[in-house]
């Protein structure tokens, strides 16, 4: 039954994908060089990892920047969104809002174990109501990444792995695409795009304004063609 | 109902019972050791609750022997009082051995008050237990006849209760031990000596409880039985003709009932908050299965997937003869917002994100989805508190405005210690790991909340960041520098 199913979201996923077939139109994030680098904006119905680069929070910033273009560009009855964490988790909501999120219409997850938590994501996942779900996880396997993705595919929203800075990345992953963000000087951050499926990797710095807390991108540190991470993503 | 041996009927389910020889329990009461229930074939020889254990083992030699445990009876016996909800919702217990089952507009669909009767007894008698039954009028007219008729059975015809009670003793009425041996030395041995005696007489002589319960009995006044279970006014059943013990036969009968609890609830204009979905063993055993809704419901679809995720958890021991879909909970659910849920624009967000909730929180427990709310407050680890997700946000309008300013977005649940030098700190270190301070910003002092009655010294919270970058929220108190959260 449930293989059936997902062959069934396989089937809705490479149609997707295949040429001539209307994709999913991407949301786009306010930042032209990083929406052209992008292809148009964030993709779509596909999971993505976000690496954090230090031991700050610079990477859930991150996530929390990208959440908040999903859920603001979705469409005029907006959509939801829904953060996972083990137990409760050190997520501070009302730091949420200068990344232009509302605080209060957030869902907190505390899940009791990581498998609890990979399947409230993918149920979270599989439901149109929400744009985007961020799962903070240790670590995830292959299979699990591959249902996550499925039911990335199958509701239309994002879902954003937050991993740890301790732990080195899976080689092999199922997601669209691999994020690996540090804090720079003055509130900065330095975004690399390291594995893009179908597209280049890049890097850049983002910068934010004091007064208003617009982002703004500072630098394009190349678009990562002679970056050793893409060269080994593709060898 | 009664059952007359109860305790020593448990006592034969047990593996170690001794087979072929009368049973009783005992217990200590004033330093003797006294029967305090006896087995049928205890009793035909005359050993009988009240005896002394010496005086019953002179009877009986081999009469087994085990402690009273009156609190595993009675716990027992509100277990087989949960069972009998399979007949009739309306269950109370009475006493340590008996039950009322309120069998009123529920026999038809057991073939009859007799049939319903029989199917009773030979159930339990299934069990191990000896039953004597009497359907009447009153509760007290089917309490008397149960216990002091020799019969295993008793049908009384509706409107002779009167004549049927007059035989039995005065015993028969519920009445304390020493009113009964006071009427005996009086000659009123039985309850039809009771009806010719004008009511004054006897009540100045006994007061108002032999009247009372003379008129309970005949039906004169009516006497309510305080279920155990509070009865649903939503339920469907099903009876089995075959015993069930797959998941799967479950989850069929499950798709049977849920529709049709649906249109009932339609019907009343209701929907569901909460569901239980009742399964009777056939061992006499009921296992409960509770789903809860965070808006009300009646989409057959939508609280079946709620049930499919827990369904695995149902033993079905020797099998399911007869399963019990109820909605315990209800509240008042318009056509027009079903229809507004299910409009693609009308229903808003609430509307669309309420089957994940519901599917998240029936699994994982509702209190682990939260949403934040803003509190009054100057320190930052109250300045929010987590609420339920069930509830709409935008119909709880928040008490405080969020904070706002340069916020952390990660913040400790415990401010960790770090080793600081200097004021505000040029470097710490935290977590094994040192971090040269490039930038401070502060110090915003926050004092404690005396209204609260909390003394202490006051947080200087600095805002720091290394030289790669990242940023801290740091508070020196008493000369000690602690960690509480990361900036992004």
């Amino acid at each position: 039954m449930s293989k059936i199913a997902d062959l069934a979201a396989l089937r809705s996923l490479m149609s997707q994908r295949a040429p001539g077939m209307p994709a999913r139109i991407p949301c786009p994030l306010g930042l032209p060089v990083l929406d052209a680098a992008l292809g148009g904006g964030l993709p779509r119905a596909c999971l993505q990892e976000v690496i954090p680069a230090d031991g700050g929070a610079a990477a859930a910033g991150f996530a929390a920047f990208l959440l908040s273009r999903l859920a603001g560009q979705a469409g005029e009855r907006g959509r939801g969104v829904l953060w996972a964490c083990l137990g409760e988790g050190d997520l501070y909501p009302p730091g949420l809002a200068s990344f232009g999120l509302d605080p209060g219409a957030m869902i907190l997850l505390s899940a009791p174990s990581p498998a609890e938590l990979l399947w409230a994501m993918e149920e979270a996942l599989r439901s149109p109501a929400l744009a985007g779900v961020v799962g903070e996880v240790d670590r995830i396997d292959l299979t699990a990444g591959r249902r996550l993705q499925l039911a990335a595919a199958a509701g239309g929203g994002v879902g954003f792995l937050l991993l740890r800075a301790d732990r080195p990345p899976a080689a092999v992953s199922t997601a669209a695409l691999r994020w690996r963000v540090g804090a720079g000087p003055e509130r900065s951050w330095h975004v690399e795009l390291l594995r893009r499926r179908g597209g280049r990797p890049g890097a850049w710095i983002l910068e934010r304004e004091d007064e208003t807390d617009r982002f703004l991108v500072a630098a394009e540190l190349g678009d990562g063609s002679a970056a050793p991470q893409a060269r080994f993503s593709r060898g | 109902m009664w059952l007359p041996s109860w305790a020593t009927d448990r006592l034969r389910r047990k593996p170690d019972f001794p087979a072929g020889k009368p049973a009783v329990t005992i217990e200590e009461i004033g330093g003797r050791l006294l029967v305090v229930a006896a087995d049928g074939a205890a009793s035909a020889e005359g050993i009988l609750p009240g005896l002394s254990l010496a005086d019953a083992r002179a009877l009986r030699p081999d009469v087994a022997v085990f402690p009273a445990d009156r609190a595993g009876d009675a716990a027992s016996l509100a277990r087989l009082a949960d069972w009998c909800s399979r007949y009739t919702p309306l269950v109370a217990i009475d006493g340590a051995d008996g039950l009322w089952l309120d069998i009123t507009g529920c026999a038809h669909l057991f073939g009859g008050e007799r049939a319903l009767m029989s199917d009773l007894r030979h159930r339990l008698a299934g069990f191990g237990h000896d039953a004597r039954a009497a359907v009447a009028d009153s509760p007290g007219a089917a309490w008397a006849l149960a216990r002091f008729r020799e019969a295993e059975q008793t049908l009384l015809e509706p409107g002779t209760a009167r004549g049927a009670l007059a035989p039995l003793p005065a015993a028969a009425l519920r009445l304390p031990a020493a009113m009964v041996a006071e009427l005996e030395r009086l000659g009123l041995r039985h309850i039809g000596d009771l009806y010719p005696l004008p009511r004054a007489s006897l009540a100045r002589r006994f007061g108002m409880l032999p009247g009372e319960r003379l008129d309970q009995a005949l039906g004169r006044i009516d006497e309510p039985i305080s279920p155990r279970l509070p009865a649903p006014a939503y339920a469907v059943r099903q009876v089995l003709a075959e015993p069930i013990l797959h998941l799967e036969g479950m989850a069929a009968v499950l798709h049977r009932l849920l529709p049709r609890l649906c249109r009932e609830l339609a019907e009343g204009g209701q929907g569901a908050r909460r569901l239980e979905l009742l399964c009777y063993r056939v061992d006499g055993r009921l296992v409960k299965l509770a789903v809860g809704t965070s808006r009300p419901s009646r989409d057959d679809a939508a609280l079946a997937r709620l049930f499919a995720e827990k369904l695995a958890r149902i033993d079905p021991g020797f099998g399911i003869e007869a399963m019990v879909l109820a909605a315990p909970h209800v509240e008042a659910l318009a056509d027009l917002q079903l229809a507004l849920a299910r409009g693609r624009d009308g229903g808003g967000l609430e509307a669309d994100l309420a089957p994940l909730i519901d599917r998240l929180g029936n699994r994982l427990g509702f209190a682990r989805l939260a949403r934040a709310e803003p509190r009054e407050s100057h320190f930052p680890e109250r300045a929010v508190k987590r609420m339920p997700a069930v509830f709409p946000a935008a119909a709880a309008k928040p008490a405080a405005a969020w904070p706002s300013g340069n916020l952390p977005l990660r913040l400790l649940p415990r401010p960790e210690p770090v080793t600081a030098e200097g004021h505000p700190p040029a470097d710490f270190i935290w977590r094994a790991r040192r971090h040269r301070i490039r930038a401070a910003e502060g110090p915003a002092r926050i004092e404690p909340e005396w209204w609260r009655g909390e003394t202490g010294d006051p947080r200087d919270y600095w805002r720091l960041e290394d030289e790669a970058g990242m940023r801290f929220w740091l508070y020196g108190q008493s000369g000690s520098w602690y960690l509480h959260g990361l900036f992004a």
